[in-house]
């Protein structure tokens, strides 16, 4: 009999039971609430149904929070009602929450880990696709829909579909200038946006275990861009390291017990996974979108795709593609002007992508505007503790507060029609930064080279002596 | 909705297009409306329209023929992307019972049974007959949910669903009533997990 993966040790420990029909309902240990849960807090009003678990719940405002000003009276009506909707849901559910003016306010999937709620070994759920960012703990992290949101209220549970498994394994290392956001776009081109549909994956390889826990979470984030239930990275000591003394990390007996746990929490040697695929992370060059789906990705290097060399039923999606986003066929990717950069997200807005950008933009200009937006108020803090908002600043780039911002536009940080933004976040669906905006998804280092030079540009070129 | 259902007959209506994401189905913008106040008019709202805002009078939606329709088929990865149940409620609150891929975003097919909406999986070349049938206009479908086809004039496809959502669909079923009917099982998971891994347990 082979060995067991890390998710089928997971999901094993969290099932309270399973169905005939292969449903498990499974114990969530976190459930983050952001502005989105008025649909689920209507439904559980409409029952008149209490939440099961406050204290494992926690609510954050992030999608609707505006960045460029905390006066409540300059906000637009939407982010005041939604903003205000929440706070007054957690007050009457007694859960803990991350206002606006809380210092530890930021995205959901930022500020889990940085509040040490998010841990190796849990089942982590959040009414938002990006909840796979969890997963670079070792963690199930599941995006879920506001009915399920309102189940796991009443329940602390959730009944789910067992997902087959996919380990994407990064054989060698990756080359300088090179990093988590590259590995992800590398994939997804590779396989589909719908490639790793129905799959939980684990990352694996030398270049995965040699990130950071911020280059891990990146990786994990982009999961559901490629169609994935969730993605994983086995906990190891970066792991652990990370998540030591932080504010609700275990301590004491606990903590020594729970690091007992997570330094078993693998795959087997033996263990089987339904499917797998390896990319050989030397041969990885910084990547860019050029369409609207994630999978729309090619090397800097590259050139646009050409749609009359494509067979017909591929070459109509690109043709279109290639419209939306006023791109001519076959032309070189790199020297492509773009209008404006956007720094931020959860996918690319924790400290070290900020370090990143700024090793970038040191002593340089911005040819184009851009926001830069921190993933947390805490990680804006460490930012100016380290003086990089001067870097930003100096270099012509709008330094604003934290939150979901011009990644999906909902507090009024959008891109306008027919502009081109450079963008560190994951998403590059037609008007996802706006109606009619055209995003290009990337790198910090990739965002910011394209600040410098106003087009799309290899980083590579300007890091050297700077890494 | 309030019932389950096993059959239905409608207006079928081809979007040949792939990777219609849930974004599309539900711009971000019109998110913080109340549900009470309809979700229909958003649906598509941006891809049924040109750059000047107008209605497109050749999006298969906005085809006069197309206004009762409640079948959609539709090409690969159907809503994927964002979790927003709004995506569904858009689809819903228009009218639509049935979408009709060779694939969907797999939040998006969770999402879509729990609203009684029922997202149909066929092969890429059984959509594909069914988009040509459906190329020149819309026309009445039958959707039977036991069988598992799909019937437009004499072309009868077999689709696909998952069974736990096939069932739930039927009967209508709540997911939360299912589960509290387990809550002694849930509380003893609990306890003993306070025993056996206590860290878990958020430190305050």
């Amino acid at each position: 009999m082979s060995g067991q993966t890390l998710f089928d040790k997971l999901w094993a420990s969290h099932a309270i039971r399973t169905e005939d029909d292969g449903t498990s309902l499974l114990w969530v240990d976190r459930h983050l609430l952001t502005e989105g849960s008025h649909h689920a807090f209507g439904k559980l009003a409409e029952r008149g149904l209490e939440l099961a678990e406050p204290s494992l719940t926690f609510a954050v405002a992030d999608h609707y929070v505006p960045t460029r000003t905390q006066l409540k009276a300059q906000w637009n009506a939407d982010s005041r009602r939604m903003i205000d909707t929440l706070e007054r849901n957690a007050a009457r559910h007694g859960l803990r929450h991350f206002g606006p003016a809380d210092p530890r306010q930021g995205i959901a999937h930022v500020i889990g880990p940085e509040q040490g709620l998010t841990l190796p070994g849990l089942l982590i759920v959040c009414g938002d696709s990006h909840t796979s960012t969890h997963g670079a703990f070792g963690t199930l992290g599941l995006g879920i829909g506001a009915t399920e949101v309102a189940h796991v209220m009443a329940t602390q549970t959730i009944r789910v579909v067992r997902p087959k498994t996919l380990r994407i394994r990064f054989d060698g290392m990756l080359g300088p200038g090179v990093g988590a956001k590259d590995m992800a776009l590398a994939w997804i081109a590779q396989i589909g946006a719908d490639g790793a549909r129905g799959h939980a994956i684990e990352y694996a390889g030398d270049a995965v275990t040699a990130l950071s826990m911020e280059g891990r979470m990146t990786l994990c984030n982009l999961s559901i861009e490629g169609g994935a239930r969730l993605g994983m990275v086995a906990p190891d000591a970066i792991t652990i390291a990370y998540v030591e003394g932080r504010t609700y990390a275990p301590a004491g007996p606990h903590w020594d017990a729970a690091v007992r746990e997570w330094t078993e929490l693998r795959s087997d040697e033996d263990a089987d996974f339904d499917a797998e695929l390896v990319l050989q992370a030397g041969d990885i060059a910084p990547f860019v979108t050029w369409g609207t789906s994630p999978d729309d990705a090619l090397p800097i290097t590259a050139c646009l795709p050409d749609p009359a060399t494509l067979p017909a039923d591929k070459a109509e999606k690109v043709r279109e593609a290639l419209d939306y986003m006023g791109l001519e066929a076959g032309r070189p990717l790199a020297g492509t002007p773009v209008d404006q950069v956007f720094i931020g997200s959860c996918a690319n807005g924790r400290i070290e992508d900020l370090r990143l950008a700024a090793r970038v933009l040191e002593s340089r200009k911005a040819c184009v505007p851009g926001l830069v937006s921190p993933g947390s108020s805490l990680v804006k803090a460490q930012a100016e503790a380290e003086g990089l908002d001067r870097v930003f600043r100096e270099a012509g780039l709008e330094w604003a507060g934290s939150g979901c911002s011009m990644c999906v536009g909902m507090n009024g940080d959008i891109v306008a029609p027919g502009k081109r933004c450079a963008a560190t976040s994951n998403r590059n669906f037609r008007g996802r930064q706006g109606p009619g905006a055209r995003t290009h998804l990337m790198s910090p280092a990739m965002a910011a080279a394209a600040a410098v030079t106003g087009e799309l540009t290899d980083a590579r070129q300007l890091l050297e002596d700077r890494l | 909705m309030k019932s389950g259902w096993t059959t239905h007959r409608g207006i079928a209506v081809a979007l040949p297009i792939e990777g219609i994401n849930t974004d599309q189905l539900m711009p971000a913008r019109f998110m913080s409306t109340p549900r009470d106040q309809g979700y229909a008019k958003y649906l598509l709202h941006d891809l049924r329209r040109d750059s000047g805002g107008e209605l497109a009078p050749d999006f298969p939606l906005n085809r006069p023929e197309a206004g009762d329709a409640s079948i959609l088929v539709a090409r690969r990865n159907f809503g994927g992307g964002s979790s927003r149940e709004a995506a569904v409620y858009a689809l819903v609150d228009a009218g639509i019972r049935a979408v009709i891929a060779p694939s969907f975003g797999d939040i998006f097919a969770g999402n879509a049974a729990n609203n009684g909406l029922l997202a149909a999986q066929v092969t890429e070349q059984d959509a594909g007959r069914l988009l040509a049938a459906l190329e020149s206009a819309p026309a009445p479908a039958d959707v039977d949910l036991e069988g598992g086809s799909i019937t437009i004039r004499d072309l009868r496809v077999a689709f696909n669903v998952d069974e736990v959502r096939r069932l739930k669909i039927i009967n209508n079923w709540d997911d939360i009533d299912l589960t509290r009917n387990h809550s002694a099982q849930i509380a003893a998971y609990r306890k003993r997990l306070q025993i056996t891994r206590p860290w878990v347990f958020p430190r305050d």
